[in-house]
This record gives C-alpha cells, sequence and structure tokens, in this order.
C-alpha cells in the first residue's frame, strides 16, 4: 500500500471533513526568487491530547478534547533559511495589499543581529530556519502577510496537531522512521526540509527535525480551561517570552519521544548563553532545534485577525 | 513536556548554586585568612553599564539567590547607566537598588566606583580600549575584579596589564576574564580528555568566528565625533581592537588552551571589502591568520562579518590519534566521547567560580592568560593591517599606542583604513 493510499484509508475512518478548502497553492515571496508550498487541510473534528494509556505521556497532553477546526493552509514543509534570510537578513520590504496586508501597515522591525552564527553551524539554504524566538517566528509571518497580501501566521496548537495526525488518532505514524528525523538517524544535525516521507495531508516532518513554534501561549492544563467540544480553541499570546508550546520533536529526540500529542513548552534556559540584557527577543542561543511552519485561515477567526506579537526588548522573562 | 525544558534544569540551577558545579579551574592557591573584606557579602561595583555588563550583573545574580548586592553603577553616557539600574532592579529588586549618589557617568565615572567604599567585587565591562587603565586603577584599589576580554588593544596595554597580573598576585586579588568558555563545563571535559593525549598530539588547528553584520548605532546630531565613535565602538580599532580582538579572540583563546600557551608567530591577511560605509568606523571585515606555535604546529584561525556567507563559530583541532571538535564536545578516534550539553551557563559559572575562591579565601588570577590570548589577536591583527609576518616579541613589545592618551568629548578623526603591504608593524 503506497502511502498516499495509506493515508486516504486513515483519513475515512475519520468524520468526513465538512468544508471543501481552497486547493495547494504554491508562494513566491515578493521580490525574491524563493518559493514555498502551502497544503490544503480540510475542517474537520478530531480529537487532541493523548489517552492516559499512551506510552510517554506527560500530564500537560490531557484531558483529551473534541476540537473542531475551519478548512485552512499549512506549510507543506518548515520555513527555511531562504525564506525566513528574506525577512531577516535580505531587507525585502515590499508591502501588498489582500487579506493579510491591508490594515496592517505599521512596520515590522526586522530582527537584531545575532550574535554569532544564528544557523549555528548547521548551514542554510533549504535548511531549516532554526533558533529564532517565538516572537522571530510571529514577525515573520506578518512580514510575509504584509509582502504578500496574504494572512499568514503561525498555526494554533490545535491546528498543528491536527495537521500533524492527518487522521491518524494513534500516538506516531507507523512508519515513523520514513517520515521524521530524530536522534536515531539525524546525525545530530537538523536536515533539508522534505527529504522524509510526507503525513497523509503531504506534509513533511510534522513529526521531527526541527520542533515547530505554535501560535498560542503555553499552559500544562490548557485542554481543561477549554470548552468540553471546543471549535477553534487558542491561547492568545501576551508579552511574556515564554513559555509558548513548540510541537513535533526535533533532530535531538530519540524517536520515542516524537509522539502527535507531545508539547514542549519554550524556557528562558532557550537562552541561557545569551550575554547581554535585555535578552535577545529575536534569538534564542540555547534551541537551536526550534523552527516553524506558516499556516494561513481559508476564513480567519476573528481572535486572530491582525493580532501581533506583544513581545518587547522590556518584556519580562516569564 | 520533554527533558529540555520545564522546572528540572531551573531547580538544577538553584540547587547547585551554593555548592557550584566543579569546573576544574586549575592554578589557583590558597592564600590563609584572605576573606573578602571580613564579610561574605559580594558588594558589586559595574563599570560600563551597556548589554554586557548589565548582563555580567544578572549573572552574578543568577547563580547567587543571597549574599550579592549591586551597589555602584558607573557608564560614560547616563542613558546607559538609567536603563542598567531600572532593569535589574525591576528584575532582581533589592539586590540592584543602587542609591543614585552611587550612579557615575562620564570618562572618569570608573574612578568614583571604585571610590565607593561598599564596593568589594568590581565587573570591567567597557569597551576593551579602556581595559588597562580600568584594571589599574581596580587592581591599586585592591578589588577582586571580574574583567569582560579582551584586556587591551595594543601592545603598550598588554604590556600594563602582564605587569598588573603580577601586582595582583602580590596583592592577592582575585581576578576572571571573560573567556566565558575556560569556565564551561563542555570545553573543560574536552580539553581534559584532549590534555590526556585521547587524541595523541596535537599537530593541526582552526578556529572560527565567521558571521554577518553586528549592530551599529546611527549617527544622532547632537552627538560629537568621540560620542558616535564610543556609541559605536565595535567599529574603531583603539576601542575595540577589530573583531578578530573583539571577538574572534574567544576562539583564538581556546587553541591558545589546547596548545597550554600562545603562538610564536602570525601570518595573515585582511580587508574590508563589504562592510565599507564610514557608519563602520574604519576596521577591517575579514580576518584569515596562520599561528605558529612553538612546537611548530599551526592553527588556522577565520572570523569575518559579512552577510549572507557561510558562517561558523568552532574550533577543531586534529592529533596523531584522532581528532575533536571542541566546540561541539566531541573526541573522534580510538578515544572517541561525546560531551554533555552544559548544566550552568558558562557566564553564571564565571561569576560562580570567582565568588567561590574568594569566600574561600583563595585565589585566582586569569590575566596574564587572557593578556595572552588578547595579544595573540591583536599579533593577528597587526600582520593582517600592515601584510608583514609579525612575531610574538614584536607584537609585545610594539611601541604602538592607539588609544588618545586624553579624551574628552569633541572632534576625533575616524582613522584611516589600514592597507596592508602599504605600512611598517
Amino acid at each position: 500500500m503506497s502511502l498516499l493510499s495509506l493515508g486516504a484509508a486513515v483519513l475515512a475512518a475519520q468524520p468526513a471533513p465538512k468544508a471543501v478548502p481552497a486547493a495547494a497553492y504554491t508562494e513566491t515571496i515578493p521580490g525574491s526568487k524563493v518559493s514555498f508550498d502551502m497544503v490544503a487541510v480540510p475542517g474537520g473534528t478530531f480529537t487532541m491530547g493523548s489517552p492516559a494509556s499512551e506510552a510517554g505521556r506527560d500530564a500537560d497532553e490531557g484531558p483529551q478534547v473534541e476540537v473542531t477546526l475551519k478548512p485552512f493552509w499549512i506549510g507543506k514543509t518548515e520555513v527555511t533559511w531562504d525564506e525566513f534570510d528574506q525577512f531577516a537578513f535580505v531587507g525585502n520590504t515590499g508591502a501588498r495589499t489582500g487579506d493579510g496586508g491591508a490594515g496592517d501597515s505599521d512596520a515590522v522591525s526586522k530582527p537584531s543581529r545575532a550574535y554569532g552564527d544564528e544557523a549555528k553551524g548547521y548551514g542554510k539554504g533549504k535548511m531549516p530556519a532554526l533558533a529564532m524566538t517565538q516572537h522571530a517566528a510571529m514577525e515573520y509571518c506578518r512580514w510575509l502577510s504584509q509582502v504578500t497580501g496574504k494572512a499568514y501566521r503561525l498555526p494554533t496548537e490545535a491546528e498543528w496537531e491536527y495537521a500533524a495526525r492527518a487522521g491518524d488518532t494513534t500516538a506516531r505514524p507507523a512508519t515513523l522512521e520514513e517520515q521524521a528525523w530524530h536522534a536515531g538517524n539525524a546525525k545530530e544535525t537538523p536536515h533539508i526540509v522534505g527529504t522524509k516521507k510526507p503525513n497523509a495531508f503531504g506534509l513533511y516532518d510534522m513529526l521531527g527535525n526541527v520542533a515547530e513554534w505554535t501560535f498560542d501561549l503555553y499552559a500544562e492544563n490548557r485542554y481543561a480551561q477549554w470548552a468540553p467540544k471546543a471549535t477553534q480553541p487558542v491561547a492568545l499570546p501576551t508579552d511574556k517570552r515564554y513559555p509558548h508550546p513548540t510541537r513535533g520533536g526535533s533532530f535531538i529526540e530519540a524517536a520515542d519521544k516524537l509522539r502527535f500529542a507531545n508539547r514542549q513548552a519554550s524556557h528562558e534556559d532557550w537562552s541561557q548563553r545569551d550575554p547581554q540584557v535585555p535578552q535577545s527577543i529575536y534569538w534564542h542561543t540555547d534551541a537551536d532545534h526550534v523552527g516553524f511552519r506558516v499556516a494561513r485561515a481559508l476564513d480567519e477567526q476573528a481572535n486572530l485577525k491582525g493580532f501581533k506579537s506583544k513581545v518587547i526588548k522590556e518584556s519580562a522573562d516569564r | 513536556m520533554s527533558e529540555q525544558s520545564g522546572s528540572t534544569r531551573r531547580d538544577f540551577l538553584k540547587t547547585t548554586t551554593a555548592a557550584a558545579v566543579g569546573s576544574g579551574l586549575a592554578g589557583w592557591s590558597v592564600i590563609p585568612g584572605a576573606h573578602a573584606q571580613g564579610s561574605d557579602e559580594i558588594r558589586i561595583g559595574l563599570i560600563g553599564a551597556g548589554g554586557r555588563g548589565s548582563g555580567a550583573v544578572a549573572d552574578v545574580f543568577k547563580g547567587h539567590e543571597t549574599g550579592v548586592r549591586l551597589v555602584a553603577v558607573g557608564d560614560m553616557f547616563s542613558d546607559r547607566t538609567e536603563q542598567a539600574v531600572k532593569r535589574l532592579s525591576e528584575q532582581y529588586g533589592a539586590r540592584a537598588a543602587v542609591k543614585p549618589e552611587h550612579v557615575f557617568t562620564g570618562f572618569d565615572a570608573y574612578q568614583k566606583v571604585l571610590a565607593v567604599p561598599d564596593v568589594n567585587y568590581v565587573i570591567l565591562a567597557t569597551p576593551p580600549g579602556f581595559r588597562p587603565t580600568h584594571l589599574e586603577a581596580a587592581i591599586g584599589a585592591g578589588k577582586n575584579t571580574f574583567t569582560e576580554k579582551p584586556l587591551a588593544v595594543d601592545g603598550p596595554g598588554i604590556r600594563k596589564v602582564m605587569a598588573l597580573a603580577k601586582e595582583a598576585d602580590a596583592k592577592g586579588i582575585s581576578i576572571v576574564g571573560g573567556t566565558q568558555r575556560r569556565h564551561q563545563h563542555g570545553y573543560i571535559e574536552t580539553m581534559k580528555r584532549v590534555h590526556g593525549g585521547a587524541i595523541g598530539d596535537v599537530v593541526g588547528m582552526r578556529a572560527y568566528w565567521n558571521q554577518g553584520f553586528l549592530w551599529k548605532r546611527d549617527r544622532q546630531p547632537a552627538w560629537s565625533d568621540m560620542e558616535w565613535q564610543l556609541r559605536n565602538w565595535l567599529y574603531f580599532t583603539w576601542l575595540s581592537g577589530d573583531h578578530i580582538v573583539e571577538q574572534h579572540i574567544h576562539n583564538i583563546d581556546v587553541i591558545n588552551w589546547v596548545k597550554k600557551g600562545p603562538p610564536v608567530k602570525a601570518t595573515g591577511m585582511g580587508g574590508r571589502q563589504v562592510r565599507t560605509d564610514k557608519a563602520y568606523g574604519h576596521i577591517f571585515d575579514h580576518f584569515a591568520i596562520d599561528y605558529e606555535y612553538p612546537d611548530g604546529s599551526h592553527s588556522l584561525s577565520m572570523c569575518r562579518q559579512i552577510d549572507n556567507c557561510a558562517n561558523s563559530v568552532s574550533e577543531a583541532i586534529v592529533g596523531t590519534k584522532g581528532s575533536a571538535q571542541l566546540d561541539k564536545y566531541e573526541i573522534t578516534g580510538s578515544a572517541a566521547w561525546k560531551g554533555e550539553k552544559d548544566p550552568i551557563s558558562p557566564y553564571v559559572q564565571e561569576h560562580i567560580d570567582l565568588i567561590r575562591i574568594i569566600r574561600a579565601g583563595q585565589k585566582i588570577n586569569e590575566l596574564q592568560t587572557v593578556a595572552e590570548s588578547t595579544l595573540t589577536a591583536i599579533m593577528g591583527r597587526m600582520s593582517a593591517y600592515s601584510g608583514k609576518a609579525v612575531t610574538w616579541d614584536e607584537a609585545l613589545n610594539s611601541a604602538e599606542a592607539i588609544v588618545p592618551a586624553s579624551l574628552q568629548l569633541g572632534p576625533i578623526p575616524t582613522p584611516p583604513v589600514p592597507m596592508p603591504g602599504q605600512g611598517t608593524i
């Protein structure tokens, strides 16, 4: 059975999609030759979190909640340095209008300069951009929205898990080895995006390679705070630098840590070796395992429209 | 949550600060009865209140929940002192509640900080050009000192610091320098193995600090030349030593650590190819230096601050029985080994080590070692600027003093960009 037909079989076991998304598309960053692919994810209802019986489960993965999501697009791969550099270093600031660019005219600040190699020696190009803060990832999305005119943002934690599972209700893909770069096969380095096999939605590296920022503010008991049958749940981030959930694990975690439901909260130790006060709000000196992918709603929920990271230089660590 | 995050690491930090993680420091000895001036309380005088100076104070606080206070702050500019005191007192409360009368500005702020009787622990974090003068004053005042690297920007400054190293020894003053890799658990463990023969004789070395541009501050109409240069100190050799001295010293120091001493000669090249705007002063944007060590082995040393190029901040060595990637705490060959992630920030560990030693009535003095690494970098810069090979003795005995003899706000020219082959060393 091919991967794609396996995915279709898994999907068939789930409730039918409630809305049909627009088609996948390729976005070329204006003013550059850099492009990335967006995959259309159908809306639907899924069970978020893990059952108490799941091996290796942490308390913050429950209680399991039924979550309903509208259709959205999500990056086929993690954001690469080719893409992130357009924002952070090349100085591409062309503005467009559309579902994201219009009405959000304030300038996006370029990241402060990293003290050292922002790519941490792993190389750039098609390698996943990494070691940026959640604020920097949010600002990248805001910049991307301005230059493309489409409202890009980080996926919410619920969207991320829904996209990663792609209908799979177990702990991890049966074919994890074919899909994920983890400590056992990555040789201590992230890898060029999209070089393993995709999941049933056609998304690459949802587990492994780099862990991925999500939009939300982290809380251990987050799911208990949501309504029993939540629709489009999200915990809006505040001006605090930490903690935010990262998902999917990375090239530094053992394969048994790579579970759809596993959550890893950011922590001030991720900037342990930043010697400055205040520490950079754009770069983590000690989190070379984290990157992100972008998402875009077909019909954006009201509380996320025009949402901008509130982190500033003076923001408290916690 | 997995072990990367959460309270485990934080709790570890708390519980280890009292006992201090063993750092494998060598070379310090016991001086009976030499306690911290009759009290165990560390009362910090901060000289240089920018991001690194404030960060150093925060590092003391992160490593010590009690028994440490910030009591005086000095900087050239009042906006810097105000920001530092505000940020530190907001985050650390009473530990950083500096009295307004103990906040000083101007070129002589360091003298005023040192004159505050309470101060018994000085942090030197101004631009490196001022370091010899500030070290002289701190040691003259008998203060235990944490000094940032590099320790000087020219031969005359290095000679002064080396003399001060002896004076500090004679006085029993403890000094730790900001080459924090020497206090970094993983580096220490890797170096123990290298020095223990894990890769045989070290025959080849390389050290890089290649990255993109760093920050600059746009010139304001009200600024004099001197204020503009001070606020953009990275880009003026008399203030920073150029980036080979200011930044790449970290990697150069690791190689000197491997060889247990400095090289005898530098042959290098460099230039100012991309970062040519006058906003970036007159320094180079790239260097490549061949350092020759006394045993005839060579180290290739590169540093670059140019955007959109291949980057690396690393040190690697090759031996007769294997190799080591020092920055990754990794040894390959028959004695293959891989180190763990550091349990504690080396920036915090530096102060834990220094304060533990002071409180134990013992002594540490890193001035000579850091001066040697500083001069190694200066020697490389001299070779690249001149285009000539430069020996250790030539660098050490150089009469070229690049720091102005008298300092005041007002006009000061930007020196010309050095042209290899057109000058002497």
